[in-house]
């Protein structure tokens, strides 16, 4: 009899050790041998479980997490004296059945439906669990019928600025041009995201088969995925999966037989986090510096080379298979308020359970902590979480009742962004996370603005000051005033919007700058 | 064993001629010449600039821009730090100093038996499980002092990485 199992060769399983514990297993099963079929699979995202490894029963899939090499003997005897014959677990790692897990119960997985549970390269584990049907509806519609049902579905971009993707597209499909592009953003930059990295390791095709259809929709029949080259493994696994995608006729001249063309390369980048935003990114494409471009002209009028240009996020184009087989209405029903659908949010920093969470917008912070976070990793209180990556605010727990949706959150002068969730412990200083936000600004602005390129250094060298008690008062005034500078002077929300987790480490956490918690200067300043 | 290609440009004429077809070709010839090279020897520049048609100070110009790209010979083995938010809150500003003083260098350094560069990096994508470190194309996760120590006495025993 063959034994059937499943270990991820996903990033940060692979990070973990996930290699090793595949060789072992294979290993093991040379020496007693144990017939093995071995899948490396994506990852479910269940991050504090890898390696997680599982064995295929007639009951379903039991697992084992997190696996070190030295494991595999007592896990292997587990499986063929328990687990095979009896469904049965007696191992300290044993996890049960893995889609009883409360952690995955707990989700609304749309996108993330495959994630974990197929061979990211098999066509066929695609094909058996919907994938592509998308694709067919799209090919039997007319490019408007398209756009509308992406309109119809409330998508907004899920790069950060969260615009609404069937404008976006309707813009691109009116255009007249000989030539359009579909980009994707693949540049994911934000401290505490990894959602776009599991898609591309996890379930490329998805986000193959969202390109395709949108490029049907707008009219263009070429496509680039913009890739961060700190993603070594996401490039190996995009880079087979377009090779067999054009091998089975989805990608290349006469796609699916309907005589219809869509190419597809990746481009990487190279450690820029500027190139994420999409002007910048189109820069970089072209060969060029990154430097931000003026709007208008939008991408979707010119874009690269001159060309009108969808640029739309991994996760945006990766609903786009889901919202055409299912239909936009279907994708609409979830979702809050003016946020449709579902956001990945990613848990991570310091915490137990960090992950991958995909749910309807509205939730809040404190109920997404209690039913999945587990605590800190370090089982000390959490102080402040910063959400929506480098340029979000840092939220004191005061503020972990805000809905999770677009708007809630801008209200709250906070960002939702690509919804990465960064936990921090009662041992954060925040003045020491202001200076890294003003640094982070230094090292990666684009330099077309003052504000942003100078402002940014002087604003490391005011909180530098204020560490070291330095007319404290009067540049804890300056700060804010640079502060104003930025929002108000730069082009990109690169220097626009560093100010925000500045000024909400030094309202919500005054005690941090030395400052009386009641503070009536800063009380007048940035909007209060 | 570094390749030496002081005397020899053709290997990057190849390069440049198999992708200057590409759309705005430049990023991946300069990425095709770090790959091979391991950086991208100054002198290589005239050339690329002739072949695309461009000025050498524009060629500079974007090489300066990415973080990435460099102009000098880096150690055998790349190791990169993740010094981004996630995984400061689970230690990394100690990993950092632990390792600039373990190896004795500072970021953008090599030591001084060319074994090891140090840099760092804005967030690897594997954020629920720092601190995170980099070695050339492998990820590394929950990275103590110990394992930092350990995987770098691994990889001085190991040929040159990419
Ligand atoms: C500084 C900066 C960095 C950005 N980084 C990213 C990124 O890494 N990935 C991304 O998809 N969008 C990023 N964006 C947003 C893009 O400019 C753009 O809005 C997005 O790619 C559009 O796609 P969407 O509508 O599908 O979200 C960034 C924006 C700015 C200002
Ligand atoms: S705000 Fe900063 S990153 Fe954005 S365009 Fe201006 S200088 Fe460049
Ligand atoms: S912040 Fe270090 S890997 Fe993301």
């Amino acid at each position: 009899m063959t034994i059937k199992m499943f270990i991820p060769r996903e990033s940060t399983a692979l990070s973990l050790g996930a290699h090793d514990v595949a060789q072992a297993v294979s290993d093991y099963s040379t020496q007693h041998k144990v017939e093995l079929n071995l899948i490396r699979n994506g990852s479910r995202g269940m991050f504090w479980l890898e390696p997680m490894v599982e064995v295929e029963t007639s009951k379903g899939r039991f697992a084992y997490g997190p696996v070190d090499v030295s494991d595999v003997p007592s896990i292997m005897t587990d499986i063929t004296t328990n687990v095979l014959s009896k469904h049965t677990q007696a191992h300290s790692l044993a996890l049960g059945l893995t889609e009883e897990l409360a952690y995955l119960k707990k989700q609304t997985r749309l996108t993330f439906a495959r994630a974990g549970i197929t061979d990211p390269l098999s066509l066929s584990d695609y094909l058996a669990l919907d994938g592509f049907t998308g694709l067919h509806k799209a090919l039997a519609a007319t490019s408007q019928e398209i756009v509308t049902t992406v309109v119809d579905s409330g998508l907004r971009g899920r790069g950060g600025a969260a615009f609404p993707t069937g404008i976006k597209w309707q813009t691109v499909h009116d255009a007249p041009s000989d030539k359009k592009y579909i980009v994707c953003n693949a540049d994911e930059g934000d401290s505490g995201t990894f959602a776009d990295r599991l898609v591309m390791e996890c379930d490329p095709f998805m986000l193959i088969e969202g390109m395709i259809i949108a490029g049907l929709a707008v009219g263009a029949d070429e496509g680039y995925i913009y890739l961060r080259s700190e993603y070594p493994v996401a490039d190996e696994i995009l880079q087979e999966a377009i090779v067999i995608a054009t091998k089975e006729g989805y990608l290349g001249n006469n796609i699916c037989g309907s005589g219809r063309t869509f190419n597809l390369e990746i481009r990487l980048g190279a450690e820029a986090y500027i190139c994420g935003e999409e002007t910048s990114l189109l820069e970089s494409m072209e060969g060029k510096r990154g430097v931000v471009r003026f709007k208008p002209p939008l991408p979707a009028i010119e874009g690269f080379f001159g060309k009108p240009t969808v640029v739309n996020n991994v996760l945006s184009l990766s609903a786009i298979p889901y919202i055409l087989s299912q239909g936009g209405q279907a994708y609409q029903q979830y979702g809050a308020n003016r946020s449709r659908g579902t956001l990945p949010f990613q848990l991570a920093g310091n915490v137990k359970q960090g992950g991958l969470i995909e749910l309807p917008f509205g939730s809040t912070l404190q109920s997404l902590l209690n039913d999945f976070s587990g605590g800190t990793q370090s089982e000390r209180p959490i102080r402040a979480i910063q959400v929506g990556g480098p340029l979000g605010a840092y939220l004191p727990t005061s503020k972990f009742d805000i809905p999770l949706d677009y708007e809630a959150f801008t209200k709250a002068s906070a960002v939702l962004g690509h919804g990465g969730i960064v936990i921090f412990d009662d041992t954060v200083d925040m003045l020491e996370q202001a200076r890294f936000s003003m640094e982070f600004c230094v090292d990666e602005s684009c330099g077309k603005c003052t504000p942003c390129r100078i402002g940014s250094t002087r604003g490391v060298e005011v909180i530098d000051r204020i560490k070291d008690d330095e007319s404290r008062a009067e540049n804890m005034i300056l700060l804010s005033d640079l502060c104003e500078t930025m929002i108000n002077g730069s082009l990109c929300a690169m220097g626009s919007m560093t100010p925000i987790p500045v000024i909400s480490a030094y309202k919500d956490f005054p005690e941090d700058f030395h400052l009386p918690s009641s503070n009536a200067v800063l009380e007048e300043t940035n909007h209060g | 064993m570094q390749l030496d290609f002081s005397s020899d440009l053709s290997n990057v004429v190849k390069i440049i001629d198999t992708l200057k077809h590409k759309k705005g070709a430049l990023l991946p010839i300069l990425h095709q010449i770090q790959r091979e090279i391991g950086y991208i020897p100054l002198k290589t520049i005239d050339t690329i600039a002739k072949k695309l048609q461009q000025t050498p100070a524009e060629i500079h110009g974007v090489i300066s821009f990415y973080h990435q790209f460099r102009t000098s010979q880096p150690g055998e083995h790349k190791i990169q730090i993740c010094r981004a938010e996630a995984c400061q809150s689970r230690g990394s500003r100690g990993l950092e100093q632990h390792a600039k003083e373990h190896l004795d260098i500072e970021y953008r350094g090599t030591t001084a038996d060319k074994k090891f560069s140090l840099d760092s990096v804005y967030c690897l994508g594997n954020c629920a499980t720092g601190p995170n470190i980099r070695i050339n194309d492998e990820l590394y996760g929950r990275v103590s002092n110990e394992k930092f120590e350990r995987l770098v006495s691994t990889f001085k025993t190991k040929a040159k990485g990419r």
